[in-house]
Formats: C-alpha cells, sequence, structure tokens
C-alpha cells in the first residue's frame, strides 16, 4: 500500500533529483540529444560569473532580511492574536490573507500599487511631501530600493504562514506561568523575555526553518515584480536557474546554479530532523 | 494605585488594538485595492490629479466585462478547476493508502518513513524544474495542462501522507480489529470505519491540493508555454499583459477573483494544515 506513493515519489522528486546532477556535470542543451561529461567546468563558468555572485549574496540577504522581519513581526502579530477579543476572527482572516491567496496573484496586486506612474504609495508620500512631486522614487526600478521592495512583499506574503505556526506556540503556553511570574515581581517585558520566548524557542525553529526553504528558493516574487532587473541586481540563485537553464536553454548551467541551493536544504533538513526526533523522545 | 494599573490597561488594550489595527491594514491593503480599482473607469485610474483612494467619476463593471469576454481568463479558470479536480484524485488514491500503512507500521519506522516522506516536500521546483521539464518533454506533456497533473502529486502526496498519518493514528486499531473479527477485510474496515472519522482530515488534503494548484507558480511557467493552456497563478500575471501593456483595471479584476474564493476556503482549515508543520513541538 505504501508503495505506490513511494514510486511515484522517487520518480519524480528522486529521480530530477539525481538527473539535476547529472545535468550539472554535462553539456545539456535544450536542443542538443547528446551528452559529454564536462566535469567541474560548469561549476566554474558559474563561479567565475558577477552575475552568479551577485545573486548569490542577493539569495542571503533577500532571506536574512525578510527572516528577520517576519520572526519580529510574526511574534508581535501572535502576541496580539493569541487570545479572544470580538472580531478576532476577522481580523485572522484578514491577516492571512496574503499567505492564502497566490502569491503570483498576490505579487501582480503590489506591481500596480508599486507602479512608476500610479503608485498610490507614492501619490500618498507627495501629499504629505515627504518625496519630491516630480520625481517621485521609482520602487522597482531603482536598484536598493527594487531589492528593498522585493524583500518587503516577500516578507508580506510568508509573514502569515509564520504568525500561525507562532500562534499554536503562544497559545500552548500555560497562562500560569506567566502570571506566577508576576506574582513573584517580574514585570511584562522580564517574564517575556526571560521566561515566555525560551519557551517558545522550539516552535520559533520551526518556524524559521520552514521560512528559510520558503524563501531562498522562492522565485514568484522577483520574477513577478522586476524579473530580476534592474540590471539584474534582484537576481537571486532560483530566479537565475530560471533565466539561464529554461529562457537561455543552458540546461546544464541552470542545473548547476539550482545545486547551489542544496547546503541550505540539507542544513534546515537536518535541523528538521533532531526537532522531529526531540519531539518524539520528549 | 488602582487609577494607575487602570491607565495601564487602557495604554495595553490600545497598543494592541493599534497593533492589530497596522497589521490587518498593511497585511490586507493589496486586496482592498484590487477591489477599488476593478470597479473604476480607466480614465480615472489614469488622472494622475484624481484622489486614488475615491470613486471620482462613477463606478464601472467594464473591466470584469472585458476579463470574461475579451481574454483567457474564463479558459484559465476551467483549465485549474481540471488540474485541480486531478490532482486531488491522484492524491487521495495515493495518499490514503500510505498514510494508513505508515499509521498501523509497528514500532518507529512507521513514523521515521513518514518524516522521511515529509522531508521530499521540501526539495523545491527550483532544483528540479530543469531536469523536469526535460521528463515532461520526454513523456510529450510539455505545453499541456497535463504536465501539472502529473508532477504537482509530487509535493501534495508527501505532505498529504504526512497529515494523514497523524489522523489515522489517533483512531485505535482495536476498532479496526472489532470490525475484522466480525467478518470484515482490513480494506472493507479502512473504507467503513477509518474513512468516516478521518473526514476531516481529508477534506483537509483536498483542500490543500486543490489550493496548491493555484498557488505554484515555477512549474507552470516553467512547463506550459501557450497561453491557452495555463493556470490562473501563471495566466494572470504573464499573459493578461498585451505587449508592454498592463490593463490594470481587467488584471486586478482577475486577482480578485482568483484569490478570493482560495483565501476564504483555505483559511477555514489552515489550523489543520498547521498542525502537519509542527510536528508535534507544540503539546
Amino acid at each position: 500500500m505504501l508503495l505506490p506513493a513511494i514510486l511515484y515519489v522517487l520518480a519524480l522528486v528522486g529521480v530530477p533529483f539525481l538527473l539535476a546532477f547529472v545535468y550539472a556535470v554535462g553539456d545539456v542543451k535544450v536542443a542538443s540529444t547528446g551528452y559529454h561529461f564536462v566535469g567541474l567546468a560548469n561549476f566554474e563558468s558559474v563561479l567565475r560569473s558577477p552575475a552568479f555572485r551577485r545573486a548569490l549574496s542577493n539569495s542571503i540577504i533577500f532571506t536574512v532580511c525578510s527572516q528577520a522581519l517576519v520572526l519580529v513581526g510574526g511574534n508581535v502579530l501572535a502576541l496580539v492574536l493569541k487570545d479572544a477579543f470580538r472580531g478576532r476572527r476577522l481580523i485572522r482572516f484578514l491577516v492571512l490573507l496574503p499567505w492564502v491567496a497566490p502569491v503570483s496573484i498576490g505579487s501582480i496586486g503590489w506591481k500596480w500599487i508599486l507602479d512608476s506612474l500610479y503608485s498610490v504609495i507614492n501619490w500618498v508620500l507627495i501629499r504629505l511631501h515627504l518625496v519630491p512631486e516630480f520625481s517621485p522614487p521609482m520602487w522597482l526600478g531603482q536598484p536598493t530600493l527594487a531589492m528593498i521592495s522585493v524583500i518587503l512583499v516577500h516578507t508580506w506574503h510568508v509573514l502569515p504562514f509564520a504568525t500561525v505556526i507562532l500562534l499554536a506556540g503562544w497559545t500552548a503556553i500555560p497562562r500560569d506561568i506567566p502570571e506566577a511570574c508576576a506574582v513573584d515581581g517580574a514585570g511584562y517585558f522580564r517574564t517575556l523575555f526571560q521566561i515566555t520566548i525560551p519557551m517558545l524557542l522550539p516552535i520559533i525553529n520551526v518556524a524559521l526553518l520552514f521560512g528559510i526553504v520558503f524563501t531562498f528558493t522562492d522565485m514568484t516574487v522577483i520574477y513577478i515584480l522586476t524579473r530580476g532587473g534592474p540590471y539584474d541586481t534582484t537576481q537571486v540563485l532560483p530566479s537565475l536557474a530560471f533565466f539561464t537553464g529554461i529562457l537561455g536553454s543552458d540546461l546544464a548551467e541552470g542545473a548547476a546554479i539550482s545545486i547551489f541551493l542544496l547546503p541550505i536544504l540539507v542544513l534546515v533538513a537536518w535541523r528538521m530532523l533532531r526537532t522531529a526526533h526531540r519531539a518524539e523522545v520528549g | 494605585m488602582a487609577s494607575r494599573r487602570r491607565t495601564r490597561r487602557i495604554l495595553a488594550t490600545s497598543a494592541r488594538w493599534g497593533i492589530l489595527a497596522a497589521f490587518s491594514a498593511a497585511l490586507s491593503f493589496p486586496f482592498y485595492w484590487m477591489l477599488i480599482t476593478t470597479f473604476k473607469r480607466t480614465s480615472d485610474l489614469y488622472n494622475l490629479k484624481n484622489n486614488p483612494f475615491l470613486f471620482n467619476e462613477p463606478p464601472t463593471l467594464e473591466h470584469l466585462r472585458l476579463l470574461f469576454e475579451e481574454t483567457l481568463f474564463p479558459r484559465w479558470l476551467w483549465n485549474t478547476t481540471v488540474a485541480g479536480v486531478c490532482v486531488v484524485a491522484i492524491t487521495l488514491l495515493l495518499a490514503l493508502p500510505a498514510a494508513y500503512a505508515l499509521a498501523r507500521l509497528t514500532g518507529r519506522w512507521g513514523e521515521r518513513l513518514g518524516i522521511a516522506m515529509f522531508l521530499t516536500y521540501l526539495v523545491p521546483p527550483t532544483l528540479l524544474f530543469i531536469p523536469l521539464s526535460r521528463v515532461v518533454a520526454t513523456l510529450g506533456l510539455q505545453d499541456t495542462i497535463w504536465s501539472i497533473v502529473v508532477v504537482y502529486p509530487s509535493f501534495t502526496v508527501p505532505f498529504s501522507t504526512w497529515l494523514l498519518m497523524g489522523f489515522f493514528k489517533s483512531i485505535p486499531r482495536d476498532l479496526e480489529d472489532a470490525a475484522m473479527v466480525d467478518g470484515l477485510t482490513r480494506f472493507q474496515a479502512f473504507l467503513r470505519l477509518v474513512v468516516p472519522i478521518s473526514v476531516s482530515g481529508i477534506l483537509t488534503v483536498v483542500i490543500f491540493s486543490f489550493t496548491l494548484v493555484t498557488q505554484e507558480f515555477v512549474y507552470a511557467l516553467t512547463f506550459i508555454s501557450s497561453a491557452s493552456n495555463q493556470t490562473v497563478g501563471v495566466g494572470v500575471p504573464i499573459f493578461l499583459v498585451r505587449g508592454d501593456v498592463y490593463y490594470w483595471g481587467s488584471l486586478m479584476a482577475a486577482c480578485l477573483i482568483a484569490s478570493l474564493p482560495i483565501g476564504i476556503v483555505y483559511n477555514l482549515f489552515l489550523d489543520r494544515f498547521i498542525a502537519g508543520f509542527t510536528f508535534g513541538s507544540v503539546k
């Protein structure tokens, strides 16, 4: 009974996974049918290219910044959402929308909000006299702003997911523990940082691990908002692999770029196994 | 003393509502903006002197008419539905027996195999899309909706198996044993006893698999090149743009229609879905 599922997954995850390595050490192009082993030549050419190095550092910046924002935002949001109050269901629905709605669709909504000419954000900023009327910020057209925009939009998308996971942790803390601390004379913030947050660490760990996978390996927000532009300044590893391997039809080099996603994935999988193991033992 | 405590409580409550208001406004703003844009006249949208938050001209249904009559949008909705139903069917067919078998395996091996299965869910499309594009071409499925019907179960099955395994484990084994003593086969016992008890788990899997078809972007973009064979998730952001011209009114209408129903349904099942992600690290 197990076999069909395992075979299906092996055929469509295991086989392509191995093929990715085979391609990365070969010379496959979309049109070609032959295959020649070229050793590490693809990796060498990838590592030498400035576009790759830029994409690698962008991937790291993209992941670190958005996950930092998600952890702070997610915990604050979980803290205010955890107790019952009137309208909680509605607010929870509004807050969750960015995660439950398709991300490509949400991103195109942001593309309109950040439009070079009709941006509603610029309209507000101009009325508040925060930016000059005739040269408002080009959110997606200027390298630094474009990077900030894609980070914020991606954060917008994954924040609700982290919030719900963290919320599960926050609601599981017995009420009497913070109360006992208050009786013992500990203030609100002392209880928060010395008791509550340490208790939450396992669940924060889980939220962070999923967050890293969903951020480091994703290209949807960047593909839709900037296509990696302007001038490849917001390119990340997955999007570079897509442009090289699929649109540029250099399958071998594209595969070589994707393989650089692997170290992070292995690290995350290892941490996750430890978490699962501890839950099993504990 | 008492009044100081009251001031503090009022402060805490207002801080909390302030945070709630700020977050829900920021997070739901794009959807509100889609709604406003959908019903605005083009001349109103593109007049820089107008306040974009207001209807400066009477609202219109023109964008919706354009979307349904002159674009491929209805076609994309149909494609998504067909692919969604097929993916759900394949997922249930593979994941139900697998999860049941794992739940009933003795010792720790069931749990461990389940976790191994779950980990394959983490292997991202962006690592596999290049070799898979060749596999799909070899199977002759390139540029058809069937390419994603075949590929999507590779991540709906691992996650669904993991989720269902949790459900099946909570059902006492004695129940089936008793039924089998009464003359039912294991398969009958599974179908008549276990499945009805696990309806909510199965429903979660159905919703998860279906929404995934609307949400997935990378594979659909890679495998399908014709606009008419796309799903909503790729069709709307990529193919609703003609040349370099964005028809923002219809585009936002399409976004709203594609995201709200999915959002509402998914939201109802989110808690069960999240339980699959936390590995029991919350108890």
